[in-house]
């Protein structure tokens, strides 16, 4: 699978080193790696859920708890996770660190993956929600680690968008 | 059986406790017994109280985390329920007044009638789903006795467990809670994270 070891160990490893003690996740192709890396870390804990909307709860009550948390989603995830993040993460005014898998951009061979793409910028720019691009393995670390800051600083979502240069390898 | 003899019941032994609470007339009628930094009332984002509850019970597997739910929320959440079973923390209760509507919601009215039902008032059973989900202990209760027994005996164990109450379809006597959600928002965290604090 050409989803990227390496670049994936380089996110996993800026998470950790922000404090993230509890990752939720929904797999997706090119979160593959992140969530094997958060299983097999006994440091880690991980809440495979059934749904995204769920996760945007299970962060909430980490952070009442004291601990530091982030979920992994992609567009779709993020698309049905929209009813949780109004109504537990802005209107209880909660650090929510989302990092969503950008699939349906140029490049995208998937036909089901491309309408989600379209919509997740507009709606997280509806929502005043924070974001930005992970492109390069350089730009991990320092990014994800501003990204939790704010978050906690501004008691809000803030989101990362992982994009294809950085998770998949095989030349398009 | 009356949901407000039921928290009645219990709420001596929240203390210490990280307690969520749905939104509505659950919330209103455990704040009317007297509010506590403990207590959380989620007061939208019907189904994810018991998802907030996990991730407390999570971060803090040393306290003990009371969700206390409705059908209405939880039928939002039925997944919900398979991430608890498989992530089965032995410090949650899942506590859930069954009235057979959605009462708060508008679904219900002075009186207890039942305008706009859920599922459970046409035979679907939440005790048996969650059993089904792989909770370890999943029960259903319809006496008071048997709640205050089920309950008390859930909270001082060490699984986690779901106890389905059926209740009236009642209305509280009020929908005041005179604590901010922002107020209840910061002061929750703070009691969770306090040493010496509520625990």
């Amino acid at each position: 699978m050409p989803v990227s070891v390496a670049n994936s160990q380089v996110v996993y490893d800026a998470m950790k080193g922000v404090g993230i003690t509890l990752l939720s996740a929904l797999p997706e192709t090119w979160l593959v790696h992140l969530i094997r890396l958060a299983d097999e870390d006994p440091t880690m804990t991980l809440v495979r859920l059934a749904k995204e909307e769920e996760g945007v709860g299970v962060s909430a009550g980490a952070h009442f708890a004291g601990a530091k948390s982030a979920m992994l989603l992609q567009n779709h995830g993020f698309l049905q996770a929209i009813n949780g993040i109004v109504g537990v993460s802005l209107l209880y005014k909660i650090p929510l660190l989302m990092l969503i898998t950008d699939r349906g951009s140029f490049g995208e061979k998937d036909p089901w993956q491309t309408e989600g793409g379209k919509y997740t910028r507009p709606v997280l720019d509806a929502l005043h929600i924070a974001h930005d691009d992970l492109r390069r393995p350089d730009e991990v670390q320092p990014k994800i680690a501003h990204a939790m800051t704010l978050a906690q600083a501004s008691l809000s979502p803030v989101a990362l968008l992982l994009q294809r240069d950085l998770m998949w390898e095989e030349p398009e | 059986m009356k949901r407000l003899d039921c928290l009645k019941a219990i709420y001596p032994r929240l203390e210490g406790c990280a307690v969520v609470t749905i939104m509505g007339a659950v919330a209103a009628e455990l704040y009317s017994l007297g509010h506590r930094a403990n207590f959380f009332y989620l007061e939208h984002a019907m189904g994810l109280a018991s998802s907030v509850g996990l991730g407390i019970a999570l971060a803090q597997p040393n306290r003990k985390v009371v969700v206390i739910d409705g059908d209405g929320s939880v039928l939002m959440n039925l997944g919900g329920l398979t991430t608890l079973a498989r992530s089965r923390p032995n410090n949650l209760v899942h506590l859930i007044f069954d009235n057979e509507t959605l009462l708060s919601v508008g679904g219900g009215a002075p009186g207890g009638y039942k305008w706009f039902t859920t599922a459970t008032a046409t035979g679907t059973d939440l005790a048996e789903i969650a059993r089904a989900a792989g909770f370890p202990r999943s029960l259903m209760v319809r006496e008071l006795g048997d709640f205050e027994e089920a309950a008390l005996d859930a909270i001082n164990g060490d699984q986690l467990s779901c106890i389905v109450a059926k209740v009236d379809a009642e209305m509280p006597k009020s929908f005041l809670i005179d604590v901010h959600m922002l107020e209840n928002r910061f002061e929750f965290p703070r009691a969770l994270q306090t040493k010496g604090g509520v625990i």
